[in-house]
Parts: structure tokens; sequence; C-alpha cells
């Protein structure tokens, strides 16, 4: 009778022991990060020109964001469009859908480093597309493309049947049931899922180093070497001279993080108002 | 009546483009897994042949600048699966019991504070953490270290288990939550009303029962875990030798995952060659690993 | 004599292996209400919804038999499924007005079929509104989303919705099952005065709306007409005993 009480107690402590644990270590990162990080967030950090003096990350940020657009525009109607035919057009739990599910789960497994290993092979170097923003764009949008196919389908399967059966209802064929009602209805899901993808995006660094480059300034054109703000940082946090930026560019990086996770736990908020 | 029928005959055709582009968009990820594969294996599969499967697999020399040169990558598939088994240590009980406390014990207004406190925790890129972890982690290994053996610099197998087993705990914390809480509510009531204490009902009843989630849970983890690049690189240390238990935890390591990252850069021939094969090894764990999960997953199903 | 407007003749049905219409033969009249009454499960929904080829979309399903609109069979190759349904619109037994405004959801199915002009469709859309009755009650929040209407607005909205494509033929799948009994009072009020303009075919299990409004009933029992004609005989005088049985409450 004891043992079991003394069990039950133990248990009882290891819980909240562990999940206090995982707060700390939280807390801590950020407070590790933010502490020894903004005293260092100077001015010069945001110059428009990088130099190895004044390691800016201003052309990373902007860089940052050009990835960000290039890599949404190439996956994101993709994966839509991919999502509609599984949904709108194909039976449920036909041979095709498992297939393209089964593909996209494998997908979502790949390490970024093989992502990175294979854009340099078939975009860099088959396709002759150099280390540039497209290279990088395009080996990310295929990365992401697994979560967006997966939350547009989350999305397309919470719109009510009664929507697409009173516009069939009416006549309108099945191109105009899907983009005039549907996937407007699905929108604030689709989003949610955009957004997860831009801070993977933001994130990345692994499949860009071979593919985007490390090149430090603000591109041209979308054939010139890249570096995003993620790569920026590993190029710093190589150089042992330069820890204190690393430091500043690593809270840029979380306040950026930290920004899009509230933005999706909104847009979350907002498909449960609708449902 | 000529008109409208011109127009639906327009229409028509509209409707057929349209199911043909989503078709194809459709084939998309088909066409990226196989452009994956034909790619790493073209690249790889020949330096595959040229060194001999088992001198790759169970070379335990990797000395690419040599003469002559010896690929074997078993002390990269060692430091793997070293820091990988490191971080399932470190993570999953953590993970398992957070997650427990997320879906029993935890108020509502702290469930509130802190579900997107891990989802923070989820992502924050890898260079950040890595980065942490050679700031923050390293020094305390090599303080460890340094009293408990003769020497270490910190930058190690275990600083990389350590790291990584924080980094796994969102996946972890996350899917094991939800699959405690798909379990129905009978149960726990029903080990109530035979007088099972809450802790006993929970421990003993709900999470044995939701045990194909959980561990599904943590073949996502691992997963991760495998498949991590950037933070191993940072703190691993990244000598190419196979550790010896127990001591080796506190020495370098490297994973597959790092072989690549710090040699593609300069690597010709076959020494280039060799490190797609090593991609090629990463990609057959990866399968592994998913397949393993979509069974866990299919069978939390049924 | 009324014009027939649907001729059906030897209707099967099935879903996969399941028949669940069995050699189904009637007639519908132009300006009549036609209501179909019966059991749940016993196919008048299906049934209804063969006659805009709704079960199209529905996997596994199969026809054989045929229906004939103005004598023409609907599920002939040649025949316009869009064109189709505008000439037969539809009302569901679930209210469910787009998540748009009010005068988008009236407006979608004439945008559908090619009309334009922003004065056509404000046209349309204040005349379906008053068609249906519910122009007062909206007049002055058409842009804002139909989906902060009460249950029986949203459902005289999208029965204003269906006659905006001006059809000939009105399905209407249970319409007043979730509605209160005001609201529902004022739809059946709506469609006797429809009837003047269109044909009405209702499906209900409310055996008092069937009197109230229908001329003609058809009885449905596991997937066949076991009786049909006009409403009084059919209340008053059933030939059946199975007819007698269930508009007596025996059962279903």
């Amino acid at each position: 009778m004891k043992l079991t009480k003394f069990i039950d107690r133990a248990l009882l402590v290891l819980t909240w022991l562990f999940a206090g644990l995982t707060i700390a270590v939280l807390a801590y990162i950020i407070f590790h990060i933010v502490i020894n990080g903004v005293p260092h967030l100077r001015l010069s950090l945001f110059e428009i020109r990088h130099t190895s003096a004044n390691v800016s990350m201003l052309p990373s940020i902007v860089s940052t964001l050009f990835m960000v657009i290039l890599t949404l525009i190439f996956a994101v109607p993709l994966g839509i469009f991919t999502s509609i035919f599984l949904v709108e057009y194909m039976k449920k739990g036909s041979r095709f859908v498992n297939v393209v599910r089964s593909a996209a789960e494998l997908l979502s497994g790949i390490p970024s480093i093989v992502y990175g290993l294979f854009g340099l092979l078939f975009f860099v170097e088959f396709l002759g597309l150099g280390l540039s923003l497209l290279s990088g764009s395009l080996t990310l949008s295929i990365m992401i493309l697994p979560l967006v196919i997966r939350t547009t389908e989350e999305a397309l399967k919470s719109v009510p049947d009664g929507y697409r059966e009173g516009s069939f209802a009416l006549g309108a064929g099945k191109l105009r049931t899907i983009f005039v009602i549907i996937l407007p209805s699905a929108i604030p899901g689709i989003f949610a899922g955009v957004i997860l993808a831009v801070g993977r995006i933001i994130g990345e660094s692994a499949a860009l180093i071979f593919t985007a480059g490390t090149f430090a300034q603000i591109p041209d054109n979308i054939l010139q070497s890249v570096r995003t703000l993620a790569v920026h940082m590993w190029v710093l946090s190589g150089e042992g001279h330069h820890i204190n930026e690393a430091y500043a560019t690593a809270v840029a990086l979380l306040a950026v993080i930290f920004l899009i996770n509230a933005l999706s736990t909104l847009a979350a908020k907002k498909i449960f108002s609708i449902a | 009546m000529r008109n409208v029928k011109d127009r639906l005959r327009a229409w028509d055709f509209k409707e057929i483009l349209a199911v043909w582009v989503f078709r194809i968009c459709a084939c998309g990820s088909i066409a990226a897994i196989a452009l994956i594969c034909l790619f790493l294996f073209l690249g790889g599969g020949p330096a595959i042949i040229e060194i001999g499967l088992t001198n790759f697999l169970f070379g335990r020399s990797w000395a690419p600048l040599n003469i002559p040169a010896e690929f074997g990558v078993l002390p990269m598939i060692a430091g793997s699966v070293y820091i990988t088994v490191g971080a399932v240590i470190i993570g999953v009980p953590i993970g398992i019991f957070t997650a427990v406390f997320l879906a029993f014990m935890c108020p509502k207004k702290l469930h509130k504070l802190l579900k997107p406190i891990i989802n923070l925790l989820a992502g924050i890129p890898s260079v950040v953490y890595g980065f942490f972890g050679m700031r923050a982690i390293v020094p305390v290994i090599r303080n460890i270290s340094l009293a408990l053996t003769d020497g270490g610099s910190g930058a190690s197998i275990l600083s990389a288990s350590v790291l990584l087993g924080i980094m796994i705990l969102p996946t972890i914390i996350a899917i094991s939550e939800s699959s405690i809480r798909a379990i129905s509510k009978e149960y726990y009531e029903g080990a109530l009303a035979l007088g099972a204490s809450h802790v006993r009902s929970v421990f003993f009843v709900v999470v044995p029962a939701a045990k194909s989630g959980i561990l599904a849970s943590v073949v996502l983890g691992i997963g991760r875990a495998v498949g991590e690049t950037m933070a191993v690189v940072m703190v691993a240390g990244n000598q190419a030798m196979i550790p010896i238990f127990p001591e080796g935890i506190f020495r370098g390591g490297r994973s597959l995952t790092a072989n690549i990252v710090l040699e593609m850069a300069y690597a010709t021939d076959l020494h280039r060659d060799a490190l797609i094969a090593t991609a090629i090894v990463l990609f057959c764990f990866i399968f592994l690993i998913n397949i393993i999960f979509t069974f866990l997953v299919r069978k939390d199903k049924n | 004599m009324l014009k027939c407007k649907f001729d059906v003749k030897g209707l099967d049905l099935y879903y996969s292996d399941f028949q669940a219409l069995k050699k189904v033969d009637l007639e519908m009249s132009e300006n009549e209400i036609m209501a179909f009454i019966g059991p749940s499960g016993c196919g008048k929904s299906t049934f209804l919804r063969t006659l805009n080829r709704m079960n199209d979309i529905v996997e596994g399903c199969r026809i054989e038999g045929k229906i004939l609109l103005d004598g023409k069979d609907i599920y002939a190759k040649n025949v316009d499924v869009n064109q189709l349904r505008k000439r037969v619109g539809m009302v569901f037994q679930k209210p469910n007005p787009f998540p748009q405004s009010v005068y988008d959801n009236i407006a979608y199915g004439p945008i559908t079929h090619g009309i334009r002009k922003k004065t056509d469709l404000d046209e349309i859309v204040e005349k379906a509104l008053k068609d249906a009755a519910i122009w007062e009650e909206v007049k002055d929040r058409l842009r804002k989303s139909a989906l902060g209407l009460s249950g029986g607005q949203q459902q005289r909205l999208c029965i204003a919705r269906a006659l905006a494509v001006e059809p000939e033929i009105l399905l209407m799948d249970e319409p007043t099952s979730a509605l209160d009994p005001v609201s529902t009072g004022t739809i059946e009020d709506l469609m006797v005065e429809l009837r003047e303009k269109y044909t009405i075919i209702i499906v209900t299990h409310n055996m008092q709306q069937a009197t109230r409004i229908s001329d003609k009933t058809a009885f449905f029992l596991m997937g066949e007409v076991i009786e049909y004609g006009k409403t009084i005989d059919i209340f008053s005088n059933p030939k059946h005993k199975r007819t007698e049985n269930y508009i007596t409450g025996r059962f279903g």
C-alpha cells in the first residue's frame, strides 16, 4: 500500500519537474540570446552594404525576404492545386491520393541537408542555375511543399459540403465553385500553413548553403548568390571574432519567429471562429 | 442559340484544362521524390560501387585526403546513432511527462500560456539552437568532462545529444499530447471508478492506451534528430572516429549530416561522390523511420 | 389539364450494391406543389436529388430508367448538367448560405450564368429577395454577411438565391425541418405563393405540412412509390394499407 502511494507521489513529482524543466530550458534559451544579443544590436548592423568590418545583417534580411517571396510563388500555387485535386476531384482513399500523400509524407521527412545536396546537383549544376536566389528558392519550395499540401487539404476538408451542394445546385461548374466559394472559405487555414512555411524558410540554413551560397549583399537579380539571415548567422558563428554580432543576429531571428508564431496563432483562432 | 452553345463549349474546355493543371500539379510531389532519388543514386551509386559496399558501409576510417584515400562511413553512422540515442534518452522522458502534464495536470489558463511557448520552441531555427549549444552547453560539458575524464573540449557527442534532446521536445510533446487527449475519457473515468488515484489512472491506464501514438512521436523525434545538421555541426566536434563508450561521449563525433556539410564545399571527384553516397545512407535511414512511423500511425488509427 | 413537367419512368438507383430506388414511376405537373412523404431512409430525398442530378457527385451512384423533363431525358449524354440545374433549382434541408454578403449570395447564380451588368444584378437581387419575402428584413444589410441572419431568414435567403437564376422548377428537401414553427409558417405561405410561377416539389416528413400546402402527394416506402395522387385523396382515402398505417401514425 505504501509502495503504490510512493510511486504515485514520485510520478506526480516527475511530471511537474519535467514540465517545469521544459519551460525553464526554453526560458533560458531566450534569456541567454536576448541578454547577450540586445546590447549588440548596433546601428552599423543595419547598413545597406555588408563589409567585413560592419558585418551588416540588413542585406541578409532583404535577401531572406526575397527568398520567402520567391519560394512561396513556386510552392503555394503548386501545393494548393495539388490539394484541390486530391480533395475536390479524387475519390476518398483512391490509389492516386494515397501515392501522392505518401510521397508528400516522405518529402516532409527528408533532412534539409539532403535537399541542399539535391538542389546543388539538380538546380545549381544540372539546370545550370548556379548558386543563386533562384536555386535556393526552388530547393526550398520542394521542402515546404508537403506542409502547404497538408494544411490546404485540411482547410478544404473543413469547408462544409453544403457550400459545394449549394453552388452546384445553382448550376455553377466545378471550377467556379472551387475558386469563388470553397477557396475563400479555406483561406484562413491555408494562411496558417503558409505562415508555418514562412517560418521554415526563414529558419533554414543547411539547404541553402550549397544552393543559394553565402554572398552577403542585396541581390540585383534572381540568379545572384544570396545569404539569408539564418545562413548569415551560421557564417558569423563560425568566425570566432563575431560572436557578439552572431548574438545580435540571433535576436533578430528570434523576433521574426516570434512574430510568425503570433500570426499563425491568430490565423488559427480565426479558423475556429468560423467553424 | 449558337452563342449559348459556343459559350458552353468554351466553358467545358476551361474545366477540362483546369483538371489537367491540377492533376499535373498533384504529380509534383511524386516527381520531386523521383528526382531526388534519381540524382542521389546517380551521383552516389558509382562511388559505392567503386569503393565497395562493405568497405563503404563498414569501413572504420574516413580519410579522403590520404593516399590512398579511405571512405568508410561507419564512424559517421556510429556518430549519428550515438547522438540520436542520447537525444532520445534525454528528450523522450521529458517530452512524454510534459505531454502528460499538459493533457491532465495543467490548469487551463496555464495551458493557454504554455502551448504557444512550445510552438515557439518548435520554430526556433537550428542555427540559433546550434549557437546556443556552442555558447551555453559546450562549456558546461567541458567542465564535466574535465572533472570526469582527462580532457575534452566540450564539443562532443554528449553536447549534441543534450541539444538535440531539447530540439526534439516540441515534436514529442505535441504528438504525444494529442494522442493522449484522443484516448476516450471513459478509460480515465473507468479507472477512477475502480478506485485508482488520479495519477494512477493517468499513468497506468491512459498512457498505455496511447502508446502507439506516443511511440510515433518518438519515431518522428528520431527522424528529426538523425536529419539535423547545423546544430550538430556546431556542437559535436566532428571528428570522424568511432566513439568508445562510455568516455567517448565526452569526445567529438561526426554525424552523417555533418559529414556532408563539412566537406561538400571543397570535395572533388570520388570524394564528392562519396559524400553524395553518405546522403544515400541518410536517405535510407529516413525512409526506414518513415515506414515505421506510418505503420505506427495506422495502428493508432485502428 | 396541367402541363406535365417531369415524367419519370421505371427509375432504379443504386449506391454501389445497395438499391435505393426501385422502379419509380411518377409524373409532376406545372404550377403544382408535389409532396413526397415517407419514413426516413425511404428514398424520397434520394429521388429528389436525381431530378437535378445532384446524385452525380455521390460516389458509386448509378441510375437506370428515364427522367424526362419537358419530354427530354435529363440523363442523356449531351445534356449540360449546369443548364439543367439552372432550370431545376434546389433548396436544402439545412440552410446553406455562402459565407458572403447577402447581395453576393443572390448574385452568385446570375453571375454564374453570364449576367455581369451591375444594374441588371441589382434588379435581380431585389426581385429575388422580394419574391422570397425577405426583402424588407435584409434591404438595409445587403452588404453584410449572410451568416448573421437567423435560421428562418437564411432559409428564405436560400430560396431567393435559387429563384435568382429563374428556374422553372424548385426542389425543396425538407426545407423547414431545421426551423421553428413561425419561420416554418412563413416559408409555407411563401411556397403557396410561388406555386403561381413555379413547379414545386417538396420532401417533407411532416404530414400536416403536406396536407396544408401540396396539391399532390407521393408516399415512398423502402425505395418504392407505394401510392400517389391528389393530396386530399391520399390523406382522406388511402388505397393501400401501408399508406394508411403511415399517415395515421402507426409507424415511421
